[in-house]
């Protein structure tokens, strides 16, 4: 028993919310949106792309508007990624520690292989 | 709190409708996009890399492994993007109807297989491996 005789309730009202409750839903919706025409898109690199060889695939990905598409692919695939994972592990996973370790490395090996990609398009398009 | 109660929805003895058995395939397909996400980045980083680093992908990604887990990602990219989209007109609130819901459901199974298969052998033909 709680010492504070006030009802959870009437110790909530007039805080106001964290106006957090639905961000995780709609950065899931929002950037499902953004990859969806950019999956159509990708799909079309593919064709470009496949069975070519090395110097003109990398001239290709070069191109100005290809390497900003691809790395905009990148950042919402990630980060689209990483919520749904979330969801899922919060879903299946019960026991606390595991959780949150798998939540914790889902987010690090995320952001780092997103990094890297990005940067990888960054050399590609404005390396040598 | 730890009870030892049976969790609903008590899967163990529910009959798989379409509805189900699709909404689970699209958080497989989704985690198994998290793989196809690193195959991604793999090229992507391949190609930084240098000639010999994308000598090394392709070989890879042109073994029958390689093109086992190319259609596979494919077929999960074709299927969550037409599930996702089912998805999207539900949150704008369109298409709960029993009779919707089957109807979409089955669009997205024809479309991604079809999309899948059609992609392959396109693909496939502008490699030359079918001549």
């Amino acid at each position: 028993m709680s010492a504070n005789l006030r009802t959870p309730l009437s110790r909530a009202v007039g805080l106001g919310s964290a106006k957090e409750g639905v961000a995780h839903w709609w950065h899931q919706r929002v950037s499902a949106i953004a990859l969806a025409p950019l999956t159509i898109w990708f799909i079309w690199v593919l064709f470009q792309t496949i069975g070519q060889d090395y110097a003109t695939v990398r001239e290709y990905l070069r191109q100005p508007w290809t390497a900003t598409l691809m790395i905009s692919y990148l950042v919402c695939l990630f980060y689209h990624g990483r919520l749904g994972l979330q969801v899922v592990i919060e879903d299946y996973v019960h026991q606390r520690g595991i959780e949150t370790t798998l939540q914790i490395l889902v987010k690090f090996a995320a952001f780092l292989i997103g990094a890297a990609s990005v940067i990888a398009m960054l050399r590609i398009a404005v390396g040598g | 709190m730890a009870t030892q109660r049976p969790l609903s929805p008590h899967l163990q003895v529910y009959r798989p409708q379409l509805t189900s058995v699709l909404s689970i395939i699209h958080r497989m397909t989704g985690v198994w996009l998290c793989a196809g996400g690193v195959m991604l980045a793999a090229w992507v980083l391949a190609i930084a890399q240098g000639p010999q680093a994308y000598a090394a992908f392709t070989a890879f990604a042109g073994s029958w492994f390689g093109k086992l887990l190319f259609i596979s990602f494919l077929f999960a990219l074709y299927y969550h993007l037409c599930n996702g989209i089912r998805h999207l007109f539900w949150d704008a609130g369109r298409g709960y109807s029993i009779e919707s819901v089957n109807r979409s459901g089955l669009a997205v199974l024809a479309v991604s297989v079809g999309a899948t298969a059609g992609t392959c052998f396109a693909l496939a033909q502008r490699l030359g491996v079918l001549a």
